[in-house]
């Protein structure tokens, strides 16, 4: 499924799926976001994106994917044009994502899109002559999440035979499945743990056991915790049970709190896409094993990092 | 329509065709999938026989026969999706004149319908279903291009 050895050329290319990409054009993808990570920071200044305009169209909220690609576009010199709310513009007249993608294209140098169908990105791709950044289609892909998640074990671990644990909702998150599939190609020890009801399916855990991963299921998370050096954690959302109950059972046996934290290895960093509810006991943000807020700023690199690359500011 | 599973002389019984098409060796069942493929009943007034469930070296298979017809790609694509080993010979004064075997294409474009409502292949865009095909052994596996969803089943439901 992942093309491999060559580094694509960056320059007009769509960033759509994270199958598209081979462990080279990732790591090359993530060490110009170290690169960049200074002035992701605000430690130094840019203006190699000066002149050029991306456009943000999101068609479905989500203000954290969209400031941190505003605040990329921004640190680089470049500027950013919003598609606004939905309800205002033409999309409510019945105009079409190819229409409005075309239109779009006559505005700016670069689109990035969110919108609820999967498939959406891929054909705003197809109508576009400038380069297109999916940055969620619904249930489908979100590369750059998986990307700044590589990136955030990348700098605050290390990718190379990681061991890591994830928990919560393995069934429906597409992203954690997304991110097992990228840490495939670095040889990851994966450790699942979640309740029987919100396993990862089954199919997904052959495809990783058929690229040679090792693949272990619990439901126990103080089990898990003990020899990973990280932890990743999504949220659990209460409308996938049947009852208040059963969610506060589940929800409460998968919590990470300090006194759990007793057992992890000192290096052990914790992980969560955001937001989140009450995954992670408020204390644990306070031991320097929480790193979810460190993931939330390093989006700000990643995304610069690919705006640079499809803008062909960098190579 | 004639239906003698177990008949020596069942291809007797069918009138043959002077100019036309036979569909042979289609996947036992899979005949009137075919015929829709195909838009019969319609409105082209084409003489059609169908057999269902003869007997063949392999087991059992159907065969389609249409006087004065021949087929255009969409429609051999789209039976190479439900009858993988169907063979599609065209038939001039009463001989065969071709035999081709029909061939999975590696891509249909406006073949299928995706059955994730959710795709944005189902919506009003100006754009065709696409799919990649692959195929293990004797089944078909259609990868949306847009959604990624697979059809494996029943594919002869989700013909456009
Ligand atoms: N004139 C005709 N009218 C109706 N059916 C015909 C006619 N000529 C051939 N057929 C049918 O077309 C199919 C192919 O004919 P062919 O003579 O090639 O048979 P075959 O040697 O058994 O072929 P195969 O090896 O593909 O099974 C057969 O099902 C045969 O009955
Ligand atoms: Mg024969
Ligand atoms: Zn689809």
């Amino acid at each position: 499924m992942y093309p491999s050895i060559y580094i694509m050329a960056f320059e007009d290319m769509h960033i759509i799926s994270m199958k598209d990409f081979s462990r080279d054009t990732i790591d090359h993808i993530l060490a110009t976001a170290e690169e960049l990570e200074p002035i992701a920071r605000g430690k130094r200044t840019s203006d190699l994106l000066a002149g050029k305009i991306l456009a943000v169209l999101f068609f479905e909220p989500s203000t954290r994917t969209r400031m941190s690609f505003e605040a990329a576009m921004t640190r680089l010199g470049g500027s950013v044009l919003n598609l606004g709310s939905v309800e205002a513009s033409s999309i409510t007249k019945g105009e079409t994502l190819a229409d409005t993608i075309r239109v779009v294209n006559g505005y700016a140098n670069a689109i990035v899109i969110r919108h609820p169908k999967e498939g959406s990105a891929k054909l705003a791709s197809e109508f576009s002559s400038i380069p297109v950044l999916n940055a969620g289609d619904g249930a489908g892909h979100h590369p750059t999440q998986t990307l700044l998640d590589l990136y955030t074990i990348r700098r605050e671990s290390h990718l190379d035979g990681l061991r890591i644990a994830l928990a919560g909702d393995l069934k429906y998150g597409r992203t954690v499945h997304s991110l097992c599939y990228a840490l495939s190609l670095y040889g990851a020890h994966i450790t699942l743990v979640s309740p029987k009801e919100l396993r990862m399916p089954n199919a997904i855990i052959k495809d990783l056991e058929d690229r040679g991963i090792e693949v272990k299921q619990t439901e126990s998370i103080g089990e898990a915790i003990k020899d990973v050096d990280v932890l990743y954690v999504t949220r659990i959302q209460k409308e996938r049970f049947p009852d208040h109950a059963e969610y506060q059972r589940v929800a409460n046996s998968l919590q990470i709190t300090p006194e759990l934290l007793v057992q992890a290895q000192p290096g052990l960093k914790i992980m969560h896409p955001l937001p989140r509810t009450n995954e992670i006991d408020q204390r644990v943000d306070l031991t320097h094993h929480a790193c979810y807020f460190e993931q939330a700023f390093y989006g700000v690199p990643v995304r610069m990092a690919l705006l640079a690359l499809v803008m062909g500011a960098i190579e | 329509m004639s239906s003698d599973r177990g008949s020596a002389t069942k291809e007797i019984r069918v009138q043959p065709i002077e100019n036309g098409t036979v569909i042979d060796h289609i996947t036992a069942g899979q005949a009137l999938n075919v015929l829709k493929i195909l838009g019969i009943p319609g409105t082209s007034k084409s003489i059609v026989s169908v057999l269902i469930y003869a007997p063949s070296i392999d087991g059992t298979k159907d065969v389609v026969k249409i006087e004065g017809r021949e087929l255009n790609v969409k429609e051999v694509d789209k039976i190479s999706l439900i009858s993988p080993n169907a063979t599609i010979n065209i038939i001039r004064d009463l001989e065969v004149l071709h035999k081709n075997h029909v061939h999975i294409p590696k891509k249909v474009e406006g073949v299928v319908r995706c059955i994730n409502p959710n795709c944005i292949s189902n919506s009003n865009e100006p754009i065709t279903s696409k799919f990649t095909v692959s195929s293990d052994d004797l089944r078909i596996v259609l990868r949306c291009v847009y959604c990624e969803r697979v059809i494996s089943e029943d594919i002869a439901e989700h013909l456009l």
